[in-house]
Order: C-alpha cells, then sequence, then structure tokens
C-alpha cells in the first residue's frame, strides 16, 4: 500500500514521533476514530485512551495519552498529547500507584480550581488503568 | 607593606577562590547544554499549538462570545506581572536585568493609576522586589526548575493564573523572563499572555485559505475554551524553559570573568610576592656585609 498518512505526537516536552503510517486510530472527545490518507480536515479533543498505529495492516504500536488535541488534514495527523507514554511501557506497579495519588489528591483538594484538576487527574489514571487491562486481555 | 606570610596566604586563598568558580563554570556549561536540549524539544509542540490556534481563531474570527482569553475583559485596569528570575545567585546581570525591567514596568503602570499584582517565580526577584512591592505581591514559586523545569511545574503556575482570570482578578497579564539568545546574551522579554496575542498566520487563514476548511469536534467554542488555558501553559512552560537556559549561560560567563579575574590576580600578588622576598633576602645581605665592613 502506498499512500501513508504523516503522523506526528508531541508532547510538552518533546516529538515522540514522526513517521508515515497506514493508519492511526485516536480517542477523540467524541468517539475513537481511524484517520487514513485523505482524511476530511478536522480537530477534535482527544479524550486520555491508547492511540493504535497501524503499519501493514497491524497494529504496530499502542501509545497511551492523556488527553490532549489532534489535528487532521489530508496528508498529516497530529496529535498534541498532555502526556505520552508506550503501553509496553506500563506497569500494574506504576498504575496502581499513579491511580491511588490521584485518588489521594481529590480527598485532599481544598478548593474548586483544585478539585477539578484533581478530577481530571483521576481520569486520566482511570483511563490508564483500563488501558492496562485492555492490553493483559490480549 | 604586605608581610611574605600575608602574601603567601592571600595567594592561596584566590586559588581557592579560583577553583570553586572554575568548578561552578562547568556545572554550569554542562546544565546549559541540557537546558538547551529541553529547550529546543519544546519547541515542536509550541509551534503546532500555534498553528491550532490559528487555524481556529480565524474561523472564529468576527464571531461575538469568543472566550475572554482570548478577547480579554474589555478593559486593562488590573495588570498581572510574571517575573521569572532564578533561585540562585552569582549569575552575572541575569536577575538584575529582570528586576529593572520589572520594577520599570510597574511603577509605568501606576503612573497611569493602573493596579499591579505581581507573582514572583524564583527566589532572587522576591526577595529584590519585596521591599519596593511586597504590597503587590500575590504569590511565588521557588524551585522551579532545579531539576530541570518540567511541564508539571509550568501547569501549577499557569493553572493559578486562570484561575485568578476566572475570579476576575486581573485584566491584563504579561510575563517578563529572559529569553536566550546565546551562551552569553540574554534578552529581556516582556510577553503579554492574556488576551493572548493571536499570531500573524491566524489573519492570513482567515482570508478564506484553504485552512478554514476544517471540521470541529465538539465545537468550535469548546475546542478553543480547552486550548487557550492548555497555550497558557505552554507559553509559560516555553518562558521557564528560556529562562532556565539563559540562567545557565549567564552563569557560565560570569564564572568565566571570575576564574580569568582571580588568574590575573594571583599573577600579580605573585610578582608582589617575590619581589618582597629579593628585597628582604637584599636587605638582609646588606646588613651583614655592613657589618662586617665596620669590622
Amino acid at each position: 500500500m502506498a499512500e501513508k498518512v504523516e503522523f506526528e505526537l508531541v508532547s510538552p516536552e518533546r516529538l515522540l514521533i514522526s513517521e508515515p503510517v497506514e493508519m492511526v486510530v485516536v480517542p477523540g472527545s467524541e468517539g475513537d476514530f481511524g484517520a487514513l490518507p485523505r482524511h476530511a480536515p478536522m480537530i477534535t479533543g482527544v479524550r486520555p485512551g491508547v492511540i493504535d498505529i497501524y503499519q501493514d495492516g497491524k497494529v504496530s504500536d499502542r501509545i497511551f495519552i492523556a488527553g490532549g488535541f489532534a489535528e487532521v488534514t489530508e496528508t498529516r495527523v497530529t496529535v498534541l498529547a498532555e502526556e505520552a507514554l508506550r503501553l509496553a511501557d506500563l506497569t500494574a506497579d506504576t498504575v496502581a500507584q499513579r491511580l491511588r495519588a490521584a485518588e489521594e489528591a481529590v480527598e485532599e483538594a481544598d478548593s474548586e480550581p483544585a478539585r477539578n484538576l484533581a478530577q481530571r487527574g483521576l481520569l486520566v489514571a482511570r483511563a490508564m488503568k483500563a488501558a492496562l487491562e485492555q492490553r493483559t486481555v490480549h | 607593606m604586605a608581610s611574605l606570610k600575608d602574601l603567601r596566604l592571600r595567594i592561596n586563598s584566590v586559588k581557592s577562590t579560583r577553583k570553586i568558580t572554575s568548578a561552578m563554570k562547568m556545572v554550569a556549561a554542562s546544565k546549559l547544554r541540557r537546558a538547551q536540549t529541553s529547550a529546543e524539544s519544546a519547541r515542536p509542540y509550541a509551534a503546532r499549538m500555534e498553528r491550532m490556534l490559528g487555524s481556529l481563531a480565524a474561523s472564529l474570527a468576527g464571531q461575538t462570545g469568543a472566550p475572554r482569553l482570548l478577547a480579554g475583559t474589555g478593559s486593562d485596569d488590573v495588570h498581572l506581572i510574571i517575573v521569572t528570575t532564578s533561585d540562585r545567585g552569582l549569575c552575572g546581570g541575569f536577575n538584575g536585568s529582570i528586576v529593572r525591567s520589572a520594577r520599570h514596568l510597574t511603577n509605568d503602570l501606576l503612573r497611569q493609576g493602573k493596579t499591579v499584582k505581581l507573582i514572583l517565580v524564583g527566589r532572587k526577584g522576591r526577595d529584590q522586589l519585596k521591599r519596593e512591592f511586597g504590597k503587590l505581591f500575590l504569590d511565588s514559586f521557588d524551585n522551579i526548575g532545579r531539576k530541570g523545569v518540567t511541564f508539571a511545574e509550568a501547569n501549577t503556575i499557569a493553572n493559578r493564573i486562570t484561575g485568578l482570570f476566572e475570579e476576575g482578578q486581573f485584566d491584563v497579564c504579561t510575563i517578563i523572563y529572559n529569553r536566550f539568545k546565546s551562551a552569553i546574551s540574554q534578552e529581556v522579554t516582556r510577553q503579554q499572555l492574556v488576551p493572548f496575542p493571536l499570531p500573524p498566520v491566524a489573519e492570513e487563514g482567515a482570508s478564506g485559505g484553504p485552512k478554514a476548511l476544517y471540521e470541529y469536534e465538539p465545537s468550535e467554542e469548546a475546542i478553543l475554551a480547552e486550548l487557550l488555558p492548555r497555550n497558557l501553559a505552554i507559553q509559560v512552560f516555553r518562558a521557564l524553559l528560556e529562562s532556565n537556559a539563559s540562567e545557565q549561560g549567564a552563569r557560565m560567563t560570569a564564572m568565566d570573568n571570575a576564574t580569568r579575574n582571580a588568574g590575573d590576580m594571583i599573577n600579580n600578588l605573585t610578582i608582589r610576592y617575590n619581589r618582597t622576598r629579593q628585597a628582604q633576602i637584599t636587605k638582609e645581605l646588606i646588613e651583614i656585609i655592613s657589618g662586617a665592613e665596620a669590622l
């Protein structure tokens, strides 16, 4: 298959991936979507979840992202992630630890903005756990 | 005239100072390299964020009800200034020039009858501005970027800013930081964060280019409302990274100068030491000879 789409994954700290891929499946805020070449241009929010990268008809890489934004054009998919980790690098321990820390932060939050922030952290941690469980089932 | 022993002690003390300054220079140089790489690797995100924001703002242009972070509150009576300095000294004019610029801006605004509030990042700036503007301080952050600036730290500051903005605590927000030009030169930069000045690219997009054809999920407004606070965090992050790199650069230069000055001083003192020693020997010889002649 000749046609490919240029996929870029950037986190605030660095550019993580920049390569041509066959398809990416991104967890958009309104539902997962697969982006192939010549996708209609769009900009969307991204929820915490897993990005699947397809090469040669199968998943070549899976990356967990903690929400962000995606910009899709006919030739390019750019994902701005708040945080990105390879799914393979996640371990049950770190995820459990993070979930615990997030739960504590929610309990300790004493103001409205702090609570919102903590809630968000908790959502990310839960999504991370779900992603991990999904991986072990496969 | 200093005795030989005094001179010897003096030379030793300058020598150990030189050891310290040259070690600090090495440390700053290696930290600089790291700070510079992380500043550079943060650029792609900021660039793409700007592009996205540009096309969004272009499609929203002219519509009413744009988020207030972009459009502003409609007045500019209360200014919030974020002053980015370092936690440690011994870095030449790094903190001094930031503090000078902050003081200048604050006084200007106060003269115009505006209200000014300050948020201080870094201990040095806080200490230097405390006496004069202590009453204007809203908050201060220390120990930022001790182990390299992380995005989480920038996010904390940005959240504080958006929080204050939503409470209606200020109308305009400016950040003052040292922009990294090269290892030997930094530039004091004032950047307006709120309301966010759009990059000029956005206006080109507005003139009906292909950029205007994006679909938005869920909606332009919703995305923009998410994107703007995010962008604020990115701008703060960028300023912190630049400031961190500048600090190391400034320290490296300052310590390089100090090491060189210490070297010069050691040379001068050594010459003086040798001359004194020689003079003393000559004096003793004369005393002995003239004593022998007198017999």
